[in-house]
């Protein structure tokens, strides 16, 4: 599919402990905290009070503005409260608190949806709850909903890049038959003629599986990624299937493509076969201290403790947890944080994995070029950062980067570059919203002056016609 | 000898033309310098601060130039009354008196008081820290303490002590370059003969502040009923001032039992409580 050049990236350490591992379901832990803010966009508000009673798939949580999910009980039980603290992004939310009562009962509002149109087909997505599963949470009815033939070409993400990650790659041996389905039927309703499945090759068995299953079918193939970090990403992987560029600031579908994560089209097809929305998740556990790492499946709103304690619970001094992989995956510091829609691995490190080298000065040697996927230049962006020099910062593309990490990662001097990026970024962002405001105030104030020199100038006629 | 003639000659006939075309081109294409604004700047103290609300020194200067009754002479806070009086005299008005102000904290919790959440790895800065969970420390409301004040001042009058950013009064100008990269937004820029100040910016209640740090106000509102001028409220958790009231009796800093509230001493004045012997 591509034109023989690739994107630069890292060899990172796969790691991948748990492969092979089917995916085991959690039973439901004692209490879930399902926060209303799993996606990115507005918040919804809670549409059950204290002292409900819930059912598996039951909706709990919606809102009416366009950028948002719907977010259903993952559990049976009854709501204890509704109550304000902090969740795992760091931000103060509203939190349903259920209290379960084991039997998991199924809401009657859990029935296939049906679907004659691609207005109905958007409908239901967005009824499904469904997220990007990948990590970014960007709500899916959102991403599905393009200009009719905007978009030729869908991509199935099942690269899992990063390292000791290994549930998509479980997912897509348990379930590569659902998975090809909702594709089809995506394809169906959305009229896309293309797809394409991208798998990392550390994957040959998930390979095999997919060109089983696609044997003598024409509308979708698989595409073998190599085995460089971060074939995920998703830039990187429509580069790597179709060799369109998706440049920063463009959506996938102005190049003609939509990329979903694996898991993301399993749960969908699941929705639209059997009408329950997404209330689990699959995760890895995993991590030197993890007694017992695995696959699970775990209902959403699950504290990570009650998790952990499932896998076995942890035999040294946890250090550092992890939500996600190491690469991009995220830090807590505590361990009583609820599981979201967007988490798929839990990493619990000791000292010695977590312990940080000190930092020493730049020696250009280059290696963070050599390693960017976008082909930025992360020691002069440093640079510029530090110099709060913000025309250098959009000279040299900031706005490209997408926190991949591959420029920390082969840094010998142990520089944390992608974090400065990111700090960079936002200086950038603010500036651009100082100076789209200054415009705008500019604006207002040129057109007030238009509109008195109107009223004088309509006054003095009136005048004149007066005197007349 | 007479190889050396016809250079020399060449060269002096040469610098006399390109001279003589300098000197017109000086005289036709030349643009006008507003000698007041020249004066005005060589007055300023070119430190580029902005207080004045204007993008710099030079820009002040040309604005007060281009309009001196409209601009006022005295917005210069670095400068004081010294180059307020200067401008003045420059424009031939009257001198105003600049209202000299300083930077102020609103935050106690130094790294004894405040508890730590987290060992924080990532980039040490107050902006990068702010977005993840709200920094180390357990107080989300607080000073972060890795000084991006610090970095920002540039007369060196705030500095981080033991995680705690701290003003010193005496070379404090009140130009504001800490409050605006403070992203916890707890840097005042107030009036120097403010002396009464509450350090503490928490708006979780009583028993959740108690909780994350030792030195946080926890509403109970003694201070306002000690308040005779009506001058101090609890507003979102925490004691307020409102400096047009206060009269710097300090009434209220005797009444709390946090210690939270602070009174700065008169410039030049002994206090009238020794510290040491307070903190014994």
């Amino acid at each position: 599919m591509s034109s023989g050049k690739h994107l630069k990236g890292v060899h990172v350490n796969h790691s991948k402990n748990t492969a092979g591992m089917p995916i085991i379901p959690m039973p439901v832990p004692e209490r879930v905290y399902i926060p209303m803010s799993m996606h990115i966009g507005a918040p919804c508000q809670p549409v059950v009070a204290k002292g409900d009673h819930v059912k598996v798939g039951q909706l709990i949580g919606d809102c009416d503005k366009p950028v948002s999910a719907p977010i259903h009980s993952s559990v049976s039980g009854d709501v204890e409260s509704i109550e304000q603290f902090m969740t795992q992004n760091g931000r103060v939310d509203t939190n349903i608190v259920i209290k379960t009562d084991g039997k998991q009962e199924i809401a009657e509002t859990v029935v296939p949806p049906v679907i004659n149109s691609r207005e109905d087909f958007i409908k239901a997505v967005r009824a499904s709850g469904l997220v990007g599963l990948g990590g970014a949470s960007f709500p899916m009815s959102i991403k599905y909903n393009t200009k009719p033939g905007q978009v030729d070409t869908l991509i199935l993400n099942g690269a899992e890049c990063e390292p000791y990650i290994t549930v998509d790659h479980a997912a897509m041996l348990a379930y590569a038959q659902d998975m090809v389905d909702g594709m089809r039927t995506i394809m169906k309703w959305l009229d896309i003629p293309r797809g394409i499945i991208g798998i990392e090759s550390n994957k040959p068995d998930a390979i095999a599986k997919f060109n089983e299953i696609l044997a003598g079918s024409t509308d979708i193939s698989v595409c073998t990624l190599r085995q460089v970090y971060p074939q995920g990403a998703e830039r990187v992987i429509i580069y790597e299937c179709t060799g369109r560029h998706l440049i920063a600031g463009k959506l996938p579908a102005d190049v003609g493509c939509i990329v979903s994560n694996v898991t993301s089209v399993l749960k969908l097809q699941q929705f639209l076969t059997t009408g329950m929305p997404l209330t689990t998740k699959f995760l890895t556990v995993d991590g030197n201290i993890v007694a017992k790492p695995q696959n699970v499946e775990v209902p959403i709103g699950t504290m990570i403790c009650d998790l952990i304690e499932h896998c076995g619970g942890l035999t040294g001094e946890v250090k550092k947890i992890l939500l996600g992989g190491p690469m991009m995956g995220r830090a807590i510091p505590r361990d009583d944080f609820a599981i979201l829609k967007s988490n798929n691995a839990v990493l619990c490190f000791d000292e010695k994995f977590a312990a940080q080298r000190k930092e020493t000065a730049c020696i250009n040697c280059g290696r963070c070029v050599a390693g960017c996927p976008m082909n930025l230049m992360p020691a002069r962006l440093s640079r510029a950062f530090k110099d709060k020099d913000i025309d250098a910062l959009r000279e040299y593309n900031v706005m490209s980067c997408m926190d991949c990490g591959c420029c920390a990662y082969s840094c010998p001097a142990r520089k944390q570059l992608n974090f400065e990026i990111k700090q960079a970024k936002t200086l950038v962002m603010e500036d651009d919203k100082k100076k789209k405001a200054k415009a705008e105030a500019a604006a207002a104030k040129e057109a007030a002056k238009a509109a008195e020199a109107e009223a004088a100038k309509a006054a003095a006629e009136a005048k004149e016609g007066g005197n007349k | 000898m007479s190889g050396y003639v016809i250079p020399v000659v060449m060269t002096v006939v040469i610098a006399f033309i390109a001279s003589a075309l300098l000197t017109l081109a000086a005289k036709f294409m030349s643009v006008p310098v507003d000698e007041t604004a020249v004066a005005i700047r060589n007055q300023l103290p070119g430190a580029n601060c902005g207080a004045c609300g204007f993008a710099g020194c030079d820009d002040y200067a040309a604005a007060l130039a281009a309009d001196p009754d409209g601009v006022k002479t005295n917005l210069c806070v670095p400068g004081a009354d010294g180059v307020a009086a200067a401008i003045a005299a420059i424009l031939g008005q009257e001198a105003l008196d600049v209202i000299e102000q300083v930077a102020n904290v609103r935050c106690s919790g130094d790294c004894n008081a405040t508890k730590t959440e987290m060992d924080y790895q990532g980039l040490k800065t107050c902006a990068a820290v702010k977005n993840f969970f709200g920094g180390p420390g357990a107080c989300k409301y607080g000073c972060i303490g890795f000084g991006d004040c610090e970095r920002a001042c540039p007369y060196g009058a705030i500095q981080v002590c033991n995680g705690l950013a701290r003003v010193n009064r005496e070379v404090c100008v009140g130009c504001g370059m800490c409050a605006s990269v403070c992203p916890q937004k707890i840097i005042d820029i107030i009036a120097d003969v403010k002396r009464v100040h509450v350090g503490c910016n928490s708006a979780d209640k009583g028993k959740d502040t108690t909780k994350a740090c030792s030195a946080g106000c926890i509403g109970c509102k003694l201070c306002e009923k000690e308040c005779k001028f009506d001058a101090i409220h609890v507003i979102n958790n925490h004691a307020v001032i409102d400096p047009d009231k206060c009269k710097n009796c300090g009434l209220c800093a005797k009444k709390c039992p946090k210690k939270v509230i602070h009174v700065f001493p008169k410039p030049n004045v002994k206090p009238f409580v020794k510290v040491d012997e307070a903190a014994s």
